[in-house]
């Protein structure tokens, strides 16, 4: 049962449907720019999500991934491209006419109500009557596991909570759209991995599009369905997680996700000679000649006893719990970045011998700068 | 004295809980001391000012100055029909100055913090400007300007309403902006936008609430400074309280000190109240 508002916006009257559930629907963000003076923060960006999905934006300061998704909340007027939601182009509707729901990186929680309140507003302003404005708040306020909470002000909650309240707020007006914008990195470490958790839990059973930034890449590479890195004011790449850590199409990309090692090798082709070991290089690669090897620390192994063109002096080792590091030196002194089981850690030591061994897994290798 | 380990001496514990006892009560005793002293300062001129409207030269007490005073609302008496005249007037500018300072300084003080912050500066400056201009300068300035109000809307007093809030810019600008300094108004107002608020509802249901104490800061200040203002109402030849507390003293200084009494306990009672329906706004807020 539907019903359009005063503001324009269809709203859901809250007697039949699921109140926690919604249809996704297609996002795209088309040929964006925006520039504010002479800096370029979306230089032609191009976006399609599907329904339902999670896209994470991930990329360093003033890459242009907040103004991104200001664009598409309507927060931010873009100076060219179009905003398209479910076919409906909506570049230049109003924000609060663009039925969206947002969580913010600074605590939104309007300070004079309670959390209820607070859920129930975007209710209010539908016109949805109290009862099925209270179930429904009540309902939302659950499925972020605060319903005890629900008679508390902000000042009463801890930030995860201030969180979680204005992730049940966004939701409870079952937007065609949830914005996520760094929600997390006003918490600390251990909140920020469980809300992060939640929050791709709730999205897969509501069912909802969403758009997730962050700079965090762990973040990113656990909630979402594609991460898109960006730079510069575009998407350098976008793909799942796996595909994007594994199979980086540029140096920005391999080189912002992860650690990676520059080594010199030999192209020829499909495969690259790196310290005497044959690298199979992902496509793009010159063709033949000195290249850099972009290659993971998982993907470097470690031997006693220095021999051959790996031949290295252990530098440092430190102990990460399950796994740890080691960072070695080459006789042409470059480090090279080793992760190895805990045990293999531990048999190091500063200024042991030994010999670095690149495994055959798939590289990116770039031209010689 | 007892030796310690380090061979240092420390105090008993007896001794050193009546030294903290006496130094309880020393300060204790000089915090009396302040109310006091502070209490003697407002006390004195308003005693005095008593004592003036009632006394006899010859000694003794008489309070026939009062008469046009208690009799304000009914009594033709030239004094009562000044007082009235000057205590409506004042009472209508409070009421327009604190509209008309509020509806200018609010919406502009949110919209500048929303869209245009690299203008707080300029509008800080412009706000804070009245406060060095002395008030002569002022009238010399806005005199062809209050002619065309003459022609326009009269020269009804209430008019002062509009260099009344010129006044009040500086004080309600500080205390505006401190209150919406504590909270984050581009966050809130986003939120409330993304979830299908028009400007209205941010400016009435979001930001106003939070900012109520602000407001009513604001407000005080300003009903105080228009109750006492007395230059630009004269220099423009305009009834206000002020003015007209003057012309009573023309003719009769007992009457003239009565009535500042009285101006100052209505600025006393109205402040209350204003404080009164703050803090029964903000309760029924939380509850």
């Amino acid at each position: 049962m539907t019903a359009r508002t005063s503001a324009g916006i269809v709203a859901d009257t809250g007697s039949t449907r699921s109140d926690t559930s919604t249809q996704g629907v297609t996002v795209e963000l088309a040929g964006l720019r925006r520039s504010f003076g002479s800096v370029h923060a979306l230089d032609g960006m191009q976006l399609a999500m599907s329904p339902g999905e999670l896209v994470v934006l991930l990329g360093p300061s003033g890459c242009g991934k907040t103004t991104a998704l200001r664009v598409l909340a309507g927060l931010e007027e873009a100076d060219e491209g179009r905003v398209v939601v479910d076919g409906r182009d909506i570049t230049h509707v109003p924000t609060n006419k663009r039925d969206m729901g947002m969580v913010f990186q600074a605590y939104s929680l309007f300070p004079h109500m309670t959390a209820r309140e607070n859920v129930e507003f975007g209710l209010r302003l539908r016109g949805i009557d109290g009862a099925a404005r209270k179930r429904r708040a009540g309902e939302n306020l659950e499925l972020v596991g605060l319903a005890a909470q629900a008679d508390r002000y902000a000042h009463q909650m801890s930030g995860g909570q201030q969180q979680r309240v204005a992730l049940a707020r966004a939701l409870a007006i079952q937007p065609q759209v949830l914005l996520l914008d760094e929600p997390l990195s006003a918490l600390d470490a251990k909140v920020r991995v469980q809300l992060r958790d939640e929050i791709r839990r709730i999205q897969l059973e509501v069912g909802i599009t969403t758009l997730f930034v962050t700079h965090d890449q762990e973040e990113a590479l656990a909630v979402a369905d594609r991460v898109g890195v960006m730079r510069e004011g575009k998407i350098e790449q976008i793909a799942a997680p796996d595909e994007i850590y594994n199979r980086p199409t540029t140096r920005f990309v391999a080189e912002f996700i992860g650690s990676t090692n520059r080594l010199a090798g030999t192209s020829s082709g499909a495969v690259a000679d790196v310290l005497g070991s044959r690298v199979p290089l992902l496509p793009g690669a010159p063709a033949s000649g000195p290249v850099m090897v972009l290659v993971r620390p998982e993907a470097v192994r470690i031997t006693m006893g220095a021999d051959g063109p790996g031949a290295a002096t252990v530098v440092s080792t430190s102990f990460l719990g399950a796994h740890g590091r080691v960072q070695v030196r080459l006789r042409d002194d470059t480090l090279v970045l080793a992760q190895l089981s805990a045990p293999e850690v531990s048999a190091l030591s500063a200024g042991d011998q030994v010999t670095v061994v690149v495994q055959p897994t798939e590289a990116l290798a770039t031209a010689v700068d | 004295m007892t030796a310690t380990l380090a061979g240092l001496t420390e105090t008993p514990p007896e001794k050193r809980r009546s030294q903290l006892a006496t130094r309880r009560r020393s300060q204790r005793a000089f915090r009396w001391v302040v109310v006091a002293v502070v209490l003697l300062f407002f006390a004195i001129p308003i005693l005095s000012l008593l004592d003036s409207s009632s006394r006899l030269r010859g000694g003794g007490r008489e309070w026939s100055a009062w008469d046009p005073i208690l009799q304000v609302a009914t009594s033709s008496d030239p004094s009562s029909r000044l007082i009235r005249d000057g205590l409506v007037n004042s009472l209508l500018l409070v009421a327009a100055t604190l509209v008309l300072m509020l509806l200018l300084l609010i919406p502009t003080m949110i919209w500048i913090r929303l869209r245009a912050p690299y203008l707080r500066r300029i509008m800080e400056f412009v706000c804070l400007l009245p406060l060095t201009i002395p008030a002569i300068v002022l009238v010399v300035g806005l005199g062809p300007v209050y002619r065309r109000v003459a022609d326009l809307l009269g020269t009804g007093a209430v008019w002062l309403c509009f260099i009344y809030a010129i006044l009040v810019l500086p004080f309600a600008y500080r205390a505006l902006d401190a209150g919406l300094d504590g909270i984050e108004v581009r966050t809130l107002s986003e939120a409330a936008r993304s979830l299908g608020a028009g400007w209205g509802t941010v400016m009435f249901r979001i930001v106003l609430p939070n900012i109520r104490s602000a407001v009513i800061s604001a407000s005080f200040i300003s009903l105080a400074l228009v109750l006492g203002e007395y230059t630009v109402a004269s220099l423009l030849a305009r009834r206000n309280l002020q003015t007209a507390i003057f012309l009573v003293g023309q003719n009769n200084v007992k009457t003239a000190s009565a009535m500042a009494l009285v101006a100052l306990a209505l600025g006393f009672v109205l402040l209350l109240l204003l404080s009164l329906v703050s803090s029964r706004t903000s309760r029924k807020a939380t509850s």
